[in-house]
């Protein structure tokens, strides 16, 4: 019985909030969206995703970090992007993409 | 409160009106064209653009002429040049974008121009410099070039000097690579004109502009374990007047003032400007909107402005524990936040510019809008950067966003909004009031009417 009571009490907060904040109305909707985000906001997740940005390929730092955090804890995994091959194999020059040279001028300068 | 006449950045007569746009017109928007900086030389003479493409596009002022009395100069192409191109590391196995982040002018010393342009990981200095004769009348050569056959000369002649078609060239005196491990996001000039820096995510390094193989570290946060990393830098600028003092912005939207005399190593800031924030009001995103986009000093040196997702704050240097001024840019967008951090417009980063006089502050938001505060008069308005209102002289019509409720005519709806329309760049003439406001591919330049 005071279990019921405590999380009507609960309840009424999240509504004070939502009505009071329209930012915690909005991190309801997205927790309510993904379930797994990770608990810490905009922490260390968000700020590595930024760091590697670029990173193409697999390289035997990232191997064996992924390692040692596979043996502590498991991680809530991101969204596989489509474009980021990691550990499924060793690129070749063959493999890299053409990165094409800018000839074209800029539409600007007309 | 708008008055129908705008009335920011002047007196109470001032209208914005649009001069000039610049690039193509068709929807289909490459992405190497979009533009990716934009910035005036100290003069306001010259304007240079940077492009997703590496490319750098430099207008120059026309000279006034009588007959033209309702406008000023209008800005043609003056030179354009591939910058940086692209890379891949294939040691990190990092593909390194050509884009231009920054371009930053050096004070003019001679005839030529020089300024420094940044993608990701190098810096280049680039002298801009005419020619407009040439000499004629060789020994060796012939006119076009060809070696004259040494037998045949009999004669000597010294060369004249001919005019010719005027020439702008463009030529990388200096490149300073290998210095940064993560992205750059800022350099900034230093007063003494003779030193530079440079920031990444997580370090700073100061640069002599004669000297690429070198460079001093003079901030680093990377922690020993990555682990623990919870905040990176964000920008980074040198005081307009005191060269031992800079400025770094995080993206937990605090700021660091550093006296580069106390230590080689600026770990240890000398002023830490933060806000203090109401716990209560936290959530998942309150950090994130929290992260400063720019910070940018004020002329006069005495205060700085910083950009975070919804506002724009004024700090004054001698007090720490929260800004003189905050402007909402689009408050709107609170109730939102959920769509922008799953369309990753969130993390969009806005950068701030202060007029001449530092009595107005601009700052761009979506849908090509773009929003002036005065300081002064404490008035704020909501510009468009828009082709639709492109007719030369047109005066600028100010826009209003309607945030629930009954829409009245000519108000837009935030559900309306265009989020793909950012206005990240914009730059004010260092003495005038005339605008330039990089929409995409579009390059705006707006004036102020001359009555």
């Amino acid at each position: 019985m005071s279990g019921e009571v405590q999380a009507s009490t609960e309840e009424q907060q999240e509504m004070q909030d939502t009505v009071v904040s329209p930012e915690k109305a909005e991190e309801v909707k997205l927790k309510a969206r993904y379930p797994h985000l990770g608990t810490r906001p905009g922490g260390s997740d968000l700020l590595r995703k930024r760091l590697q940005k670029g990173q193409k390929y697999f390289d035997s730092g990232d191997y064996n970090m992924a390692k040692a955090k596979m043996k502590n804890k498991q991680l809530p995994t991101a969204a596989a992007e489509k474009t980021e091959i990691t550990g499924d194999h060793i690129p070749t020059p063959q493999d890299l993409p053409q990165r094409k040279q800018s000839l074209v001028a800029s539409k600007l300068a007309f | 409160v708008q008055g129908p006449r705008g009335g920011v950045g002047g007196g109470n007569d001032f209208q914005w009106c649009f001069s000039q746009v610049k690039g193509a017109i068709d929807e289909d928007v490459a992405e190497a064209d979009i533009i990716s900086t934009v910035e005036f030389n100290c003069s306001g003479e010259l304007l240079a653009t940077g492009d997703k493409g590496g490319r750098v596009v430099i207008f120059q002022r026309e000279q006034e002429s009588k007959n033209r009395l309702l406008s000023r100069g209008e800005y043609n192409v003056y030179s354009t040049f591939q910058s940086h191109e692209p890379e891949f590391d294939y040691l990190k196995s990092l593909e390194i974008e050509e884009k231009i982040n920054k371009i930053r002018w050096l004070p003019q010393q001679n005839a030529a121009h020089f300024l420094l342009s940044a993608n990701d990981k190098t810096i280049k200095l680039w002298k801009i410099s005419e020619r407009d004769k040439r000499a004629e009348g060789y020994n060796l050569k012939d006119e076009d070039g060809r070696l004259r056959d040494q037998f045949r000369i009999t004669t000597l002649r010294v060369p004249v000097l001919m005019p010719m078609d005027l020439m702008v060239e463009a030529s990388p005196r200096r490149i300073f690579a290998n210095a940064h491990t993560y992205h750059i996001n800022s350099i900034s000039v230093n007063s003494d004109y003779e030193t530079y820096l440079s920031a990444d995510d997580l370090r700073i390094n100061l640069w002599h502009l004669e000297i690429t193989d070198r460079s001093f570290n003079i901030v680093d946060i990377k922690p020993a374990n990555m682990e623990e990393l919870t905040e990176v830098i964000t920008a980074a600028e040198c005081h307009p007047h005191q060269c031992n003092v800079f400025v770094y912005s995080s993206s937990k939207g605090t700021i660091r003032l550093c006296d580069m005399r106390a230590a080689a190593l600026c770990d240890r800031h000398s002023k830490f400007f933060e806000e203090p924030e109401d716990p209560s009001s936290r959530s998942f995103f309150s950090e994130i909107i929290s992260s400063i986009s720019d910070v940018k000093f004020s002329h006069s040196g005495r205060y700085m402005m910083t950009r975070d997702y919804l506002s724009v704050k004024v700090w004054d240097l001698n007090m720490e524990n929260r800004p003189v001024e905050t402007y909402q840019v689009h408050e709107y967008l609170r109730s939102k936040l959920c769509s922008l951090y799953e369309n990753d417009c969130i993390f969009d980063k806005f950068e701030c510019c202060w007029n001449g006089s530092d009595s107005a502050i601009m700052t761009g938001s979506y849908n090509n809008f773009f929003r002036m505060f005065d300081r002064n008069t404490r008035r704020d308005i909501t510009l468009e950067a828009s082709r639709e209102n492109s007719k030369p002289r047109a005066m600028l019509k100010p826009r209003k966003v309607c945030t629930g409720g009954k829409r009245k005519k000519d108000e837009i709806s935030v559900d309306s909004l265009d989020f793909n329309k950012k206005i990240l760049h914009t730059a004010w003439h260092p003495k005038e009031n005339v605008i330039a406001v990089a929409a995409t591919n579009n390059l705006y330049i707006f004036q102020d009417k001359i009555n």
